[in-house]
């Protein structure tokens, strides 16, 4: 299991704690999502968050920009630390919060608007663009980012909810990147897209690490091998194992990551 | 035979037949389930069906059919004498249908026997008294002719009756034994009763339609009626309406129109910002607690009949207004009954079916739009405003011409709350009137049925049928087109 001081010993030693996590339970009423996990993701890093179905790894992407604040009966217990500080603390707001850790859902989630409207909605909100003209740079930045952009060029105009799937995946990507946050939660990004279209969101989620703090939920070992640089394993609610991504898929330490990295069991 | 009678022996020969059809399927099938092609219920149910559905169809085929019957057959022999000047056969056999109808009571109520009637012969004067002993009231003394009619009347319609019985039992029967005999373990009885279930949908669908379509051509035709003593030009582009049933009266639609759209709008400004913001503050903001309490409140006040708002309007709002804008305050307003009393009144029995509506819409935004939009770091009121407004816009503008329907049609609250005067006027204080309380009032009067200032009121329901159905259809393609965005 992984216990804190091993955090120093990371060959990518320049990174430093983006988010301290200690001791985090989840329960959705009476139901225990997340057992007692504590993690600590670096900043300018990719985290990979891997496990068997319904193990809580969304749940546990959520309570890091408190979208679990959302769900009635969901209930959040112990400290969760960005830059130090704590973000369910009464005073943290959590809308500025969210500004800051950006989020793509397991589920692509468009709005009824336009594609443009889609990617301006955050920089709008936020006031990012001066004028029109910024505001098109912004759009058309973030589109390319989400590698979408020769697709809907000619058509911004056009609903978002007129998308494929995997275009809709692609725009909640590109609008996620728009607002520029710090850190961003991946769930799922690359589920419903061909070789081509996950490629150039890998590319993406390595170029942000240059920047930012990116965690990623995935179902696909290979996918986690190639972007990440840190993973963590979580089984039944619990976070077995959590490594730098090259130990993990080496040389386990847990016999329950073995067998799931292995095919036996998720 | 009585039809209740007819009914329960048809009833329980069905469901004598859905007992013997499942026996004999089961016996078919060496009484192991697994060898029919159907369960066994399926097989009773058909036979059942299949002896109820068509006898009692029958029966109510024919009783709707055989008043007209023996009325053109008695018709048809009604001596000319009978028919007296000044009067027309329609009214003879009104009368004749009356004093059936009275002797059979008497006869079923042992007041009279038929040999009685029979021995009347032609001393017809305590007929009139001894048949209002039984409760019904003849308008004028029995002439000669009419009781043979009358008798004429009830022969016919006792033999129709007894043919009818005699029919609809062997239709039973007859359904009964072809059933029986088909029943037997290869025969796909699922299959028929499944589309026999579909023909007994379908034909509720078709007695909802037919019955829309009665109505509408009962409109149209008193309508046309009306159009033919009554230029149509006068009665749309007239600006005065001033029915005076003695005859020469004006009878335009535009102040009633005029009276309608006024309070209408008037209640929906009041009944739209307030109704969708409650509907907001449940779908958004209340908690599981406040939202169990308020939203049944709400629907309660949907539930209140409009008199009752009515009383509320005259009783309450009126008085209370005329407080603040009548001669003892601002001085603007004469009376209590007045356009702004009952907009304001209407609204407020507008507000529940504005707000659960919106609310049902509100709801049925997807959680992931919301997620969406605070994920991104966007307030509560944000995401409102831009996400779930937006999306559920076609919803709610249906609710709210669905509303503005609602408020078109409404009579009670104006013909306590906005007066009788029809008028065409901007001042909100004053009163006015609409096109349904003017339809009350043609039709209460005692004006002659034929003439215009009765028919005019097919005429205004004729309109208003028109602008709440054209509202609707606007209302329904409004929600239909934008429906599909977020599913
Ligand atoms: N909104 C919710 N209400 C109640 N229970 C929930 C809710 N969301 C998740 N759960 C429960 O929490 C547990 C973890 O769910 P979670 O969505 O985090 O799984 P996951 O690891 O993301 O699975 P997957 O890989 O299938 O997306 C599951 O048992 C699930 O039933
Ligand atoms: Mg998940």
């Amino acid at each position: 299991m992984y216990d804190a001081p091993q955090v120093t010993k990371q060959e990518t030693a320049v990174t430093d704690v983006k988010i301290q996590a200690s001791d985090v339970q989840v329960y959705y009423g009476g139901n225990h999502a997340i057992k007692d996990v504590s993690v600590a993701i670096d900043d300018k890093t990719v985290t990979a968050f891997i496990g068997p179905s319904g193990c809580g790894k969304s749940t546990f992407l959520r309570c890091l920009n408190r979208m679990n604040d959302t769900i009635d009966i969901c209930r959040v217990t112990g400290d969760i630390r960005i830059d130090g500080e704590d973000i369910y603390d009464k005073r943290v707001d959590p809308v500025q919060l969210r500004a800051k850790v950006g989020m793509v859902f397991q589920k692509p989630n468009p709005f009824p608007k336009s594609i443009y409207d889609n990617i301006a909605y955050g920089p709008r909100i936020h006031g990012m663009a001066r004028n029109k003209a910024e505001l098109d740079e912004i759009v058309e930045k973030a589109l390319r980012r989400g590698a979408i952009w020769d697709e809907v060029k000619d058509r911004l105009d056009a609903p978002g909810t007129g998308l494929s799937g995997g275009q809709q995946q692609r725009l909640c990507i590109a609008r996620a990147v728009a607002t520029e946050p710090e850190v961003l939660l991946m769930d799922e990004p690359c589920s419903a897209l061909d070789p081509i279209a996950t490629a150039q969101v890998e590319e993406l989620i390595d170029e942000l690490r240059q920047n930012y703090a990116v965690v990623i939920v995935t179902h696909s070992m290979q996918q986690a091998a190639r972007v990440s640089q840190k993973t963590a394993f979580f089984h039944l609610g619990n976070l077995v194992e959590y490594d730098d991504t090259s130990k993990i898929f080496t040389n386990p330490e847990d016999s329950r990551t073995e067998s799931y990295i292995t095919g036996r069991i998720g | 035979m009585p039809i209740l009678w007819l009914t329960v022996i048809v009833l329980a020969l069905a469901a004598l037949g859905y007992v013997i059809g499942r026996r004999r399927a089961l016996a078919s099938g060496d009484g192991r389930i697994r060898n029919l092609h159907s369960l066994p219920s399926y097989y009773g149910s058909y036979v059942a069906m299949m002896t109820g559905v068509p006898a009692i169809s029958l029966m109510l085929l024919w009783l709707l059919a055989q008043p007209f019957w023996v009325n053109s057959a008695v018709l048809a022999d009604l001596p000319v004498s009978a028919v007296a000047d000044g009067s027309s056969s329609s009214l003879v056999m009104s009368d004749v249908r009356r004093l059936a109808d009275g002797l059979d009571r008497a006869v079923a109520q042992g007041v009279m026997t038929e040999a009685d009637i029979d021995a009347m012969g032609s001393d017809l004067s305590g007929i009139r008294t001894r048949l209002g002993n039984v409760g019904v009231a003849l308008g004028s003394d029995v002439s000669t002719d009419i009781l043979t009619s009358a008798q004429d009347y009830r022969t016919k319609a006792a033999t129709g009756r007894l043919v009818m019985s005699i029919l609809v039992l062997a239709v039973a029967i007859v359904g009964f034994g072809w059933a029986y005999q088909r029943t037997h373990k290869d025969f796909r009885a699922r299959n028929v009763v499944e589309r026999g279930i579909r023909y007994v949908l379908i034909a509720a669908a078709c007695i909802a339609i037919l019955t829309t379509i009665g109505i509408v051509l009962s409109l149209v035709f008193n309508a046309i009626a009306f159009f033919r003593v009554y230029p149509a030009s006068d009665f749309f582009f007239s600006l005065t309406w001033s029915p005076s049933f003695g005859g020469g009266s004006e009878l335009g639609i535009l102040p009633l129109l005029w009276g309608t759209f006024y309070i209408s709008i008037i209640a929906l400004l009041v009944a739209v910002p307030i109704g969708l913001f409650s509907a907001i503050y449940l779908a958004e903001y209340a908690g599981p607690k406040v939202r169990g309490v308020a939203k049944p409140l709400l629907e309660v006040l949907a539930g209140i009949p409009t008199i009752v708002y009515g009383l509320f309007a005259l009783l309450t709002v009126g008085p209370f207004l005329l407080g603040i804008f009548g001669p003892d305050g601002v001085g603007w307003m004469q009376a209590g009954t007045a356009v702004i009393t009952a907009g304001l009144v209407m609204g407020i029995m507008l507000i529940p079916f504005v707000s659960s509506l919106s609310d049902d819409i509100i709801n049925a935004v997807p959680q992931a739009l919301r997620d969406g939009s605070y994920g991104l770091g966007a307030t509560k009121s944000e995401t409102i405003r831009q996400v779930i407004l937006p999306a559920a816009l076609p919803g709610i503008v249906g609710a709210i011409l669905l509303a503005a329907s609602r408020a078109i049609g409404e009579t009670m609250i104006v013909v306590l709350g906005a007066g009788a005067a029809a008028r065409l006027d901007l001042n909100p204080f004053e009163a006015m009137t609409t096109v349904t309380a003017k339809i009350v009032s043609q039709l209460t009067g005692d004006a002659d049925f034929s003439s215009p200032e009765a028919l005019v009121a097919f005429a205004l329901g004729m309109t208003l049928f028109i602008v709440t159905l054209g509202l609707n259809v606007f209302a329904l393609y409004i929600v239909r087109k934008y429906r599909e965005q977020y599913e």
